[in-house]
């Protein structure tokens, strides 16, 4: 029972994660209706990033993870500045074709700068020290990621909602012509919703490598896929469904691993499973509205 | 018996009806026009029609080509309800861009192709009399609407005008029963609306259509029609022989008077 | 006679008959020209073992690009399962034709599936065997997602991609795991490759002059006017796909039996990615955007080899960086899709009158510009 519940934990942690960088895939499909794949990349980057400023130049942890987050999202702007921007009026595959080449040249930029060889993540004691809550010995990690995203997606949540920011990234993501005639700055409307959506991969990906500490170039290629699996399965464009489609995903990986350990080595494709499912049942994903733009 | 009948056709996007109780029928040979405001639901009801909607409520009945059995055609598949013998244009023109004027004719004869397709790449003696058979079928259609010169230009070179009767060419390729023809005269000039009256009641008889379409232009609507309804908001206003919605107080009142700002 | 396009021009044919015959006459001569070439090659009279095997990529390449056109530049779908579809070709040709002996010498780890072993098939019909499996694989995930609309195929293929490699990497008693295969059946020479490379192009000549081909066309250029003429969009998407699976499986068999030896982590994502660079570096949509793409990647990778151990240029001594390459062909590929989406290609097909006006136009350009200057005074 002690270890389900651990387990449980464990899977909420992962989810947590997952959701974190899910975001990022369903805010600009919601906004541009564009598979960002080098987002995937963005989050190996801030892992690097991360590494960098802890390894290399001794910075306190907290004051890395703000580095990370503040150089990640500012990748971010750049890449929707440089590989998206000129596209915008293109056809859907040229913009596309840009995604898989910037994911492309991010990751052999990767290999260049840090070399292809695996780093191992920087150890924070402090969060991974082991704590003892009801007979359950669980990483403090555990606690901090599930309460960082809590926060996270409430700001986030508030400031879609409420602001004016968040107005208009609503508006642009709903019509795009029409939200440039009422006056939103469409160009600052998509450089804050990259900058957002990086920013909250960097925070996943700080935390994903002290889980996770072997970092390679491609690190980031596998749960990039996952998320943005997460993302269809909440329902493509929503936030709330990006957090949700992040837990389900990574409590049923860490269940179906816990429960059937001899299919350990194949647990990155339950991940794909589950996306076939819901695009066989449900293709607007569990939050999802049914946005009908045909004829 | 009708060559397409609907009943009680409804279509509703999350609070908003689009089309609210739509019941009519299109007689065979008849040129019936679907007129209204912008935002009277009439694009939303062809796209019913041709399947790219299933409607919320209603059914829609279609007497497919050769036969004369009315067939349920509510929610079937576009390409399926084109195979029974509807064809249709767009209030935006949408021609295969990048294409030529002759492949876009050809395109559309497609859905008639009966080779497989190692038949049609191994230059099977079925598939080739096939081919030189939609060749033949399409440059005469071509002739017909004025093109058979420019076979060879990409359809979207062609001036605005053309690409509107390319548009008739390439649906009359799928050999229709019912055309639908979605605002024909939208852009065009006194003269060529007037040729385009002509050469829809030409169409209409050469190839034996019923024809059913949406314009805003009354010039049109009132020369060519057999039949007229008039849409508001959804909701079916009226409906008669054009003289009738000519006098008709409310036609005048939900839609005449706005023709002169359009 | 109609070309490309449906093309025709009735009145023009007379005065055309000339060039028409220059062109035939020089097809002819390039045709035999290369033949000769390549059969000296294989014979080794001009290029040695190792210009052989960068002879024989180029070609194996072009096929996987050519695959990838035709479901991506002509069909309009995003797909980036190339990798996964060559996987499973490559995989299935290499453990159905290996020898007995090869077989107990790879798989040391652990050995092969007894009902495996029992397999034991020719190179040629090993490699048509791969194609199906990969084509029907392709069938399978087509079912659930080209039937949806929008990008869902190109994650949906990705994920696959990483599947296949996934799987390859576990069963250990099928795949050998981790460790690849080796001493695969090397089968597959300058003539096996270029005559396959041949086919598929002929396949694919055959396929856009045909209904099928202007079907495939019309769904990338309108989906919602393709549909309204008629075509069912899901059962040409899943034609295209399927064809397009089948070739990548054939390309990824000859690929191994060219290499030698494949490992799982071949065909990362990253296999897939390449294939699109090839595809658009020559220019999308077109068959010879596929050739010179694949033949101009594979012989520039080589011929670049220098940038990753260390290089100098005049005095300046470049240290040797790992990856320096494909950094460049990354950024490379992100110009040509800012700035010249066309490709190499142009966007049209070779031909022999282009080619000809080549320097004509170029010359045009040359004086236009010119003029302006002067104009400029």
């Amino acid at each position: 029972m002690l270890t389900l519940v651990q387990q449980l934990i464990n899977g909420l942690t992962l989810g947590c994660l997952f959701g974190l960088v899910a975001i990022g895939y369903t805010m600009v499909y919601g906004i541009l209706l564009l598979i960002n794949f080098a987002h995937c990349d963005i989050f190996m980057m801030s892992m690097y990033f991360a590494f960098y400023s802890i390894s290399v130049f001794y910075l306190p942890w907290y004051v890395s993870l703000v580095l990370a987050i503040l150089g990640t999202a500012l990748l971010g702007v750049l890449l929707e500045r440089v590989a998206y921007r000129p596209l915008r009026t293109a056809p859907r595959t040229s913009v596309l074709i840009s995604a898989v080449g910037s994911s492309y040249l991010l990751e052999n930029l990767g290999i260049v700068l840090f070399g292809a060889v695996a780093k191992s993540f920087p150890t924070v004691d402090y969060l991974q020290e082991m704590v003892t809550i009801a007979g359950l010995r669980i990483q403090r990690l555990a606690f901090f990621v599930i309460i960082t995203m809590i926060v996270l997606v409430g700001a986030l949540l508030y400031i879609v909602n409420k602001t004016k920011v968040g107005i208009a990234m609503r508006a642009v993501s709903r019509d795009f012509e029409t939200s440039k005639l009422m006056g939103v700055n469409i160009n600052l409307t998509i450089s804050i919703t990259f900058a957002i959506g990086s920013g909250l991969a960097a925070v996943g990906g700080f935390m994903w490598g002290l889980r996770y500490p072997q970092i390679t170039p491609l690190v980031g290629a596998m749960p990039g896929l996952k998320c943005f699996i997460a993302a269809v399965i909440g329902g493509i464009g929503s936030i709330k469904g990006a957090i949700m489609g992040g837990l389900i995903l990574g409590v049923m990986e860490i269940m179906i691993v816990y429960l059937f350990p001899s299919a350990s080595g194949y647990r990155d494709v339950f991940a794909f499973i589950a996306l076939i499912l819901i695009l066989c049942i449900k293709p607007t994903g569990l939050f999802g509205e049914e946005l009908s733009d045909k004829a | 018996m009708s060559v397409l009948r609907t009943e009680h056709v409804t279509m509703r996007f999350g609070g908003v009806t689009a089309v609210d109780d739509l019941n009519l029928h299109v007689e065979k040979g008849e040129i019936v026009a679907v007129i209204g405001p912008n935002g009277a639901g009439k694009t939303t009801a062809f796209n019913q029609i041709t399947g790219v909607y299933t409607p919320t409520e209603g059914k829609i009945f279609l007497e497919p080509v050769n036969s004369s059995q009315e067939v349920d055609i509510t929610g079937m598949r576009p390409d399926k309800i084109v195979s029974m013998g509807i064809a249709r244009t767009f209030q935006n023109i949408r021609l295969f861009s990048k294409q030529t004027v002759l492949d876009n004719v050809l395109i559309a004869q497609h859905l008639h192709v009966k080779s497989t397709l190692p038949g049609a790449i191994f230059y099977w003696p079925n598939y080739c009399k096939e081919e030189k058979a939609m060749r033949e079928k399409a440059m005469h259609l071509l002739e017909r609407v004025g093109l058979a010169d420019n076979c060879g230009d990409l359809a979207t070179s062609l001036p605005y005008g053309l690409q509107r009767r390319l548009e008739i060419a390439r649906a009359l390729a799928t050999n229709p029963k019912l055309l639908l023809l979605d605002e024909p005269a939208a852009g065009m000039n006194p003269t060529e609306t007037l040729e385009l009256t002509h050469f829809v009641r030409e169409i209409r008889d050469e190839f034996q259509l019923t024809i059913l379409l949406i314009e805003h232009h009354m010039q049109i609507i009132m020369d060519i029609s057999d039949r007229i309804y008039v849409l508001e908001f959804g909701k079916t206003i009226a409906d008669g022989v054009p003289a009738e919605i000519q006098n008709n107080q409310r036609v005048i009142d939900a839609y005449l008077g706005v023709v002169e700002d359009a | 006679m109609s070309g490309f396009n449906g093309r025709s021009y009735p009145g023009l044919v007379g005065m055309l008959d000339g060039r028409k015959r220059r062109n035939l006459a020089l097809s002819i001569v390039a045709v035999i020209v290369i033949t000769v070439f390549l059969y000296m090659a294989q014979n080794g009279f001009i290029l040695d073992a190792y210009g052989v095997r960068i002879l024989r990529l180029c070609a194996v390449y072009s096929i996987c690009a050519l695959s990838l056109n035709l479901i991506q530049g002509y069909t309009g779908q995003f797909s980036l399962g190339s990798a996964g579809f060559m996987a499973l070709g490559a995989y299935v040709t290499s453990i159905l034709s290996m020898t007995d002996a090869n077989r107990e010498a790879v798989y040391y780890l652990k050995p092969m599936a007894p009902w495996l072993m029992k397999i034991h098939l020719d190179y040629g019909i090993a490699l048509i065997l791969g194609g199906v499996l990969a084509g029907l694989v392709a069938l399978l995930i087509g079912i659930p997602v080209l039937r949806l609309k929008g990008d869902y195929l190109s994650i949906a293929t990705l994920g696959f991609s990483e599947i296949i490699r996934i799987v390859l990497n576990n069963a250990q008693s099928i795949s050998n795991g981790a460790t690849g295969l080796k001493n695969i059946d090397p089968t597959a020479n300058i003539w096996w490759c270029f005559c396959a490379l041949v086919l598929v192009l002929l396949f694919m000549t055959r396929l856009f002059h045909s209904s099928y081909g202007r079907a495939f066309l019309a769904i990338r250029d309108d989906e919602v006017a393709a549909e309204a003429m008629g075509i069912s969009i899901f059962k040409h998407k899943m034609m295209a796909f399927v064809a397009s699976a089948v070739i990548a499986g054939i390309g990824g068999g000859l690929m191994a039996s060219v290499l030698g030896a494949v490992t799982p982590v071949l065909f990362r994502h990253m296999m897939s990615y390449d294939i699109l660079l090839i595809m658009v570096l020559g220019g999308t949509g077109t068959m010879t955007g596929a050739l010179l793409g694949g033949f101009i990647y594979i012989i520039a990778k080589e011929a670049l080899r220098f940038m990753d151990s260390g290089f100098a240029i005049g005095f300046i001594q470049v240290p040797a960086i790992a990856g320096l390459r494909m950094v460049m062909f990354s950024v490379l590929l992100m110009i040509v899709v800012l700035f010249y989406h066309k490709g190499l290609s142009g966007g049209k097909e070779f031909s022999w009158d282009r080619l000809f006006g080549f320097p004509k136009k170029i010359a045009a350009r040359f004086s236009k510009k010119s003029e302006k200057a002067g104009a400029g005074k």
